[in-house]
């Protein structure tokens, strides 16, 4: 089975936020980035389906600037086969990204391509669907569960009052939501294994976007909390609160 | 003048609440510049509720039946929303699980750009300018869109608005499609409970529960609010097997916007304020007078949860009883 694998580069969610120059970004001195963690499960599902099947291979690919060499080397390092980086710009758009990523997935010709359900920086929520869209080929988001055999997959995506159920012919695009499995870590062997794997560089540009960033702000501060009082004796006031000034009861 | 479609959900047949939230969303934009809103529904066959939608400001209810559409479609939705938005400006639909899962696909289909988590949306000219969280929540992005843009916004981000219009039901053809997913159904949870991104009322355990029996604590107190309340958790005792994953509140559970959030026995980490930082008034009960959660929530009671929480429970049924 070949599977890729889009990996994106993104801030460690404990990570302070503050805002870059340009008043659109994040300042970014001082702030560890990591692989975005729904990509990790991504990464997980993909080796273990290339093991189920016993043969095949897993590529792991990043659109970005040089600095992601070093998250796709994690993923060398857990046990993808091998690498390509997209090397330009990302937008802040994501179909202009979908594009650049769905053109040079076409031709690798995978039967899954895996990528996580939602990047902790963007919350873009979006560039699986769309390359699926851009190659015309089935897709399952946020899946929590994913089984493949005779070239079908079934899975399941938690919505709004249960578990969905779903099926699709392969090859398939699924974006890969927590509880799907545990990612591994890398291993010093595998460390040691990842500085040798292949990572083609391969320039690109991204194109026009029809979205703009105006600006990035903080959010506003949430009026000062009240400590209404301790312990049960203070029960009465917040009910009071809640009824007469926060109105919800 | 130009049309905003939204894009409504249903299931077996009935539609889907928070069909008039996103109708008042969509007035936002079309509100300053005149424009109507028309509304799409793809089901099999009649879809109840879709008469009440002209009182919640929809100038035409557009309905597409399909065989296929008794469980969520994606490709059916995808080519029938494609055939019909050459007329409108840009589409709206509830960021929820199903409307996440769409919206991108619409956008491709259409080459337009795609918001999801909108939390508030304007006219910016021909442009629709939208703020949404990013980072976690940690901050808030201003992005304008151009073209016939796919806004996803989040559920409870707008109260329905109550401005009647023609409401005019007419169908509309659906396209032959390639159904390249095929969804077969939703199992229902073990027991029937509300779902902590829908209910009005939210009712969170963490660590501090100290145990999963406890959470019976929540339970009565949910109780007490009659329905409407859903039993939330941090991922800390998700993870440890106390509740289930549909629980979890936080970057990586779900996002909630609640009238009413009680975060009790929980820290405040950054990932759980991911999920509930926009509840409009938050309630936290913590033994720890220095735990994070205090500097987000609106009332604080700084106290043992085993006492304050059957406390709590016993107001709140008296109040509600009046
Ligand atoms: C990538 C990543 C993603 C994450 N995603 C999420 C997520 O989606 N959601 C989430 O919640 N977390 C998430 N986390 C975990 C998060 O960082 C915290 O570990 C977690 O939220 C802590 O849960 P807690 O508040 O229940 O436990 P703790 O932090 O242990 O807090 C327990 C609290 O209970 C109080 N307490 C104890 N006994 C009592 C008592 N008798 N009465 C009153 N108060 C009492 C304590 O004072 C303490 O404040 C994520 C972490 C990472 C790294
Ligand atoms: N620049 C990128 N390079 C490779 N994959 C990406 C990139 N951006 C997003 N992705 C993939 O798309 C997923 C969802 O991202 P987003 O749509 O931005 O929330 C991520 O988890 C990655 O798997």
């Amino acid at each position: 089975m070949k599977i890729a694998v889009l990996l994106r580069r993104v801030p460690d969610t404990t990570a302070k936020i503050a805002i870059g120059a340009d008043g659109v970004s994040i300042a970014e001195a001082g702030v560890k980035f990591v692989p975005n963690p729904y990509d990790e499960y991504a990464l997980e599902a993909a080796i273990a389906l290339k093991d189920a099947a016993g043969a095949g291979e897993t590529i792991v690919v990043a659109l970005g600037p040089d600095v992601v060499q070093e998250t796709l080397r994690t993923a060398l390092a857990m046990g993808i086969d091998r690498a390509i980086h997209l090397q330009g710009a990302a937008s802040t758009d994501g179909l202009a990204n979908a594009r650049v990523l769905a053109e040079h997935l076409g031709p690798l010709g995978c039967d899954a391509i895996l990528c996580g359900k939602l990047a902790v920086d963007d919350y873009g929520q979006q560039t699986g669907a769309m390359v699926a869209e851009l190659l015309e080929l089935p897709c399952a988001t946020a899946v929590s569960k994913l089984e493949v055999s005779g070239g079908r997959a079934t899975v399941e995506r938690e919505v709004e009052g249960g578990v969905e159920q779903a099926s699709c012919a392969l090859p398939a695009v699924f974006t890969c939501d927590k509880g799907l499995n545990n990612p591994r870590l890398p291993s010093l062997k595998g460390i040691m294994a990842a500085k040798k794997k292949p990572l083609d560089i391969v320039p690109v540009t991204v194109g026009e976007a029809q979205s703009s960033v105006v600006s990035l702000a903080l959010p506003p501060e949430r009026a000062a909390g009240r400590i209404v009082g301790e312990g049960a004796a203070a029960v009465p006031a917040l009910v009071q609160l809640l009824t007469s000034e926060a109105k919800v009861l | 003048m130009a049309a905003i479609l939204a894009v409504l959900e249903q299931r077996q047949g009935a539609l889907r609440k928070g069909a008039a939230e996103l109708i008042a969303a969509a007035l936002q934009v079309a509100g300053v510049s005149g424009d109507t809103v028309d509304v799409l529904i793809c089901g099999n066959g009649a879809v109840s509720g879709a008469d009440a939608l002209g009182a919640a400001g929809a100038d035409r209810v557009l309905t597409a039946s399909h065989a296929d559409f008794t469980n969520y479609c994606p490709d059916g939705i995808v080519a029938t929303v494609a055939s019909i938005a050459a007329n409108y400006r840009a589409i709206f639909i509830a960021a929820t699980s199903t409307g996440k899962d769409l919206a991108p696909r619409v956008a491709a289909r259409l080459g337009s750009s795609c918001a999801m988590d909108v939390t508030s949306v304007a006219a910016a000219g021909a442009k629709v300018r939208v703020v949404r969280p990013v980072y976690a929540g940690k901050a808030l992005q201003t992005v304008d869109l151009a073209g016939t843009p796919v806004v996803a916004v989040r559920p409870g981000s707008y109260p329905a608005a109550a401005i009647a219009k023609a409401g005019m039901v007419e169908s509309v053809a659906v396209p032959s499609f390639s159904r390249r997913l095929e969804v077969s159904g939703i199992r229902a949870p073990e027991k029937a409970t509300l779902d902590v991104a829908e209910a009005r009322v939210v009712v969170s355990g963490g660590r501090g529960l100290g145990d999963p029996k406890h959470f019976a604590l929540l339970e009565e107190l949910a109780a007490a609010f009659g329905g409407e309340a859903a039993i939330g958790a941090s991922r800390a005792v998700v993870d440890a097997g106390w509740i289930e994953h549909g629980a979890q509140v936080g970057q990586t559970g779900k996002t909630v916007a609640p009238e009413l959030y009680f975060a009790i026995g929980i820290s405040g980490a950054v990932q759980h304020l991911a999920g509930m930082r926009t509840a409009k008034v938050i309630v936290a009960i913590n033994r720890d007078k220095d735990a994070p959660i205090f500097k987000v929530a609106d009332f604080g009671i700084v106290g043992d949860l085993f006492e304050v929480v059957p406390a709590l429970t016993a107001a709140i049924a008296q109040a509600k009883a009046h």
